[in-house]
């Protein structure tokens, strides 16, 4: 396209066409160029992982739109010297080799953009230890903007561990869950917090006119996960109500705390402040009450007395509940058919 | 230059000219190294019987099962990977682990299907962490390196089994605990002696931790397997 006006533009008097030069060359490739540079996180895998993202598609479209002018053509050979046989034949033959071709060329892209995420795990490990200390200590600081790490490690790590840590919990818990399995449910608990929480977050921080990008509240809220993922291993394993309670105010309160200081640093205005803080806080916390008392061993007896055996699908029961109701069935059954063998 | 591409032309055509029509030296040359090679590096395939195929492969994973057990700096887990042994142990972990809960239905399918995605999908996104981290290996081969270091964890399962049908007290929990760590131990050994060396010096640790972890929550998994 650049190409074809280029031409144009040489086409016409070099006195008269100077202003247009300047513009045509701002709107060819050139602007590619412009907009990398202007990328805030500065990164030149990002830039290179785009690049080849763009030249690929490009690539692909022209690839396709040359594959239907040739279809074009030989259709209409086909249509007087062969029958519609042939044709069909031919046309559904395409029709496979492109869906192919595509699916392939997507993995492949999938596999090669990996390297966009590559700035993201750029990290040391004593990096990752000081931040994971870091988030159970609230600063107070209010008026300057507190700094976040934008980083994923540290985050994804700590969503696997809390996986395992809830499955350890289900696992202890005799929780079965029906039309799925526990790996998936701890799965879809854990990322699906971290990422509806933190988007939820992010549009409350965009409504409220907070300084945070999507990425910094990724990183924020993962590593607020540390504290949860500490409290949930220790009640786990040691089952005292007055210890959760304590923990959950105290090792909960301060990873929450030092969310809120974040937050509340990068927010103008009280109104604001206190919207986002409250949500992320109550959010927050009681997510951590929600995954011990769901995954505890008491919650069976009183899914027992509250749902008895008559529950519906997708929804945790105790393991013995189905044998109960099979017993109790069989042995109705039984007395009636002696009842009636008697009489 | 073009000059003497002009003279080379000649002379090359001539030279071909000559050692067709009366050279017998060249001729021995030329189809001798041809025979020696095709008896002795091609091993044709087709022509071999299905035995020996397959009892070829079997010994490669065997060799490879020797490399995990005794873990010394070699590269032939990584040098030429298959995907044989780690479909092997997971299956025959899945099984074993499945055994416990056939006659209850409702718990028999998940089990099966939650071992084998935790082991693909465990090994594919520790994986993807190293890519992510900057390691040079590639997926395939870090795939086969995890899937055959599972290898002691399986064996741990084996014996699990074996303790729990002799009895099933506080003494066979340790037992039991016992060998599950130390297999657990030795599979992370293994796995890291094979992996770390592709990772980048300094962050060897963030590599390691999710190693770590999957087969932390395979042997936790082994470990908490009762027949009920």
């Amino acid at each position: 396209m650049s190409a074809s006006e280029g031409a144009k533009n040489t086409n016409a008097e070099p006195w008269g066409g100077f202003d247009d030069n300047i513009m045509i060359q701002g709107s060819g490739s050139a602007v590619i160029d412009m907009e990398n540079m202007d990328d805030t996180s500065g990164s030149s895998f990002e830039d290179m992982g785009e690049m080849h993202q763009r030249m690929k598609e490009e690539e692909e479209v022209a690839a396709e739109a040359a594959a239907t002018e040739d279809d074009g053509g030989e259709d209409g050979e086909f249509l007087g010297m062969k029958g519609l046989k042939g044709q069909l034949g031919r046309q559904v033959a395409d029709e496979v080799w492109k869906a192919g071709k595509r699916q392939a060329s997507k993995a492949f892209n999938l596999y090669a953009n990996i390297d966009i995420l590559r700035p993201y795990f750029d990290v040391e490990p004593i990096q990752v230890r000081n931040r994971l200390l870091e988030s159970m200590i609230p600063l107070k600081m209010i008026n300057f903007p507190q700094k976040i790490a934008g980083e994923l490690y540290g985050p994804m790590m700590l969503v696997f561990t809390m996986v395992a840590i809830l499955l350890h919990g289900m696992k202890t818990s005799g929780t079965v869950i029906r039309e799925g399995t526990l790996m998936g449910t701890a799965i879809g608990t854990c990322f699906g917090y971290w990422l509806g929480t933190s988007s939820f977050v992010y549009f409350v921080a965009y409504l409220c006119n907070s300084q945070i990008t999507m990425l910094q509240m990724l990183s924020l809220l993962g590593y607020g996960l540390f504290g949860h993922c500490v409290v949930l291993f220790i009640t786990y394993n040691v089952h005292f109500h007055s210890l959760f309670y304590i923990l959950w105010l105290v090792i909960g309160g301060l990873s929450t705390l030092r969310m809120v200081a974040v937050l509340i640093s990068r927010t103008v205005g009280k109104t604001s402040r206190l919207i986002l803080c409250g949500t992320l806080a109550a959010l927050h916390m009681l997510f951590l009450l929600y995954l011990h008392f769901a995954y505890h061993k008491i919650v069976e007896g009183i899914l027992d007395t509250l749902e008895g055996p008559n529950v519906p699908p997708i929804q945790r029961v105790a393991r013995d509940i189905p044998n109960v109701a099979s017993v109790v069935a069989n042995s109705t059954v039984r007395s009636m058919a002696v009842v009636i063998q008697s009489q | 230059m073009a000059d003497v591409e002009e003279l080379n032309k000649p002379l090359f055509a001539g030279l071909s000219d000559v050692s067709i029509a009366d050279d017998i030296p060249v001729e021995g040359q030329i189809t001798v190294p041809v025979n020696s090679s095709s008896a002795n590096d091609e091993i044709s395939t087709l022509d071999e019987p299905v035995k020996d195929t397959i009892l070829r492969d079997l010994k490669a994973v065997g060799q490879k099962f020797v490399h995990v057990l005794y873990p010394k700096k070699s590269s032939a887990l990584l040098r030429d990977w298959d995907l044989w042994g780690p479909l092997l142990l997971c299956v025959s972990l899945a099984l074993m682990l499945q055994g416990g809960s056939v006659d209850s239905k409702d718990d028999g399918g998940p089990q099966f299907a939650e071992v084998f995605v935790i082991v693909w999908f465990g090994s594919i996104i520790i994986t993807v962490n190293s890519k992510l981290l900057g390691g040079t290996i590639s997926f395939f081969q870090s795939l086969c390196v995890l899937g055959y270091c599972i290898l002691p964890l399986t064996a741990a399962m084996l014996v699990c089994r074996l303790v729990l049908l002799s009895s099933s007290g506080i003494t066979s929990f340790i037992v039991r605990l016992v060998v599950v760590s130390a297999s657990f131990g030795w599979s992370t050994f293994a796995s890291t002696a094979f992996l770390a060396d592709s990772q980048p010096p300094n962050r060897k640790a963030l590599a390691i931790y999710p190693v770590f972890l999957f087969y932390f929550v395979i042997g936790w998994m082994i470990l908490t397997f009762s027949p009920s």
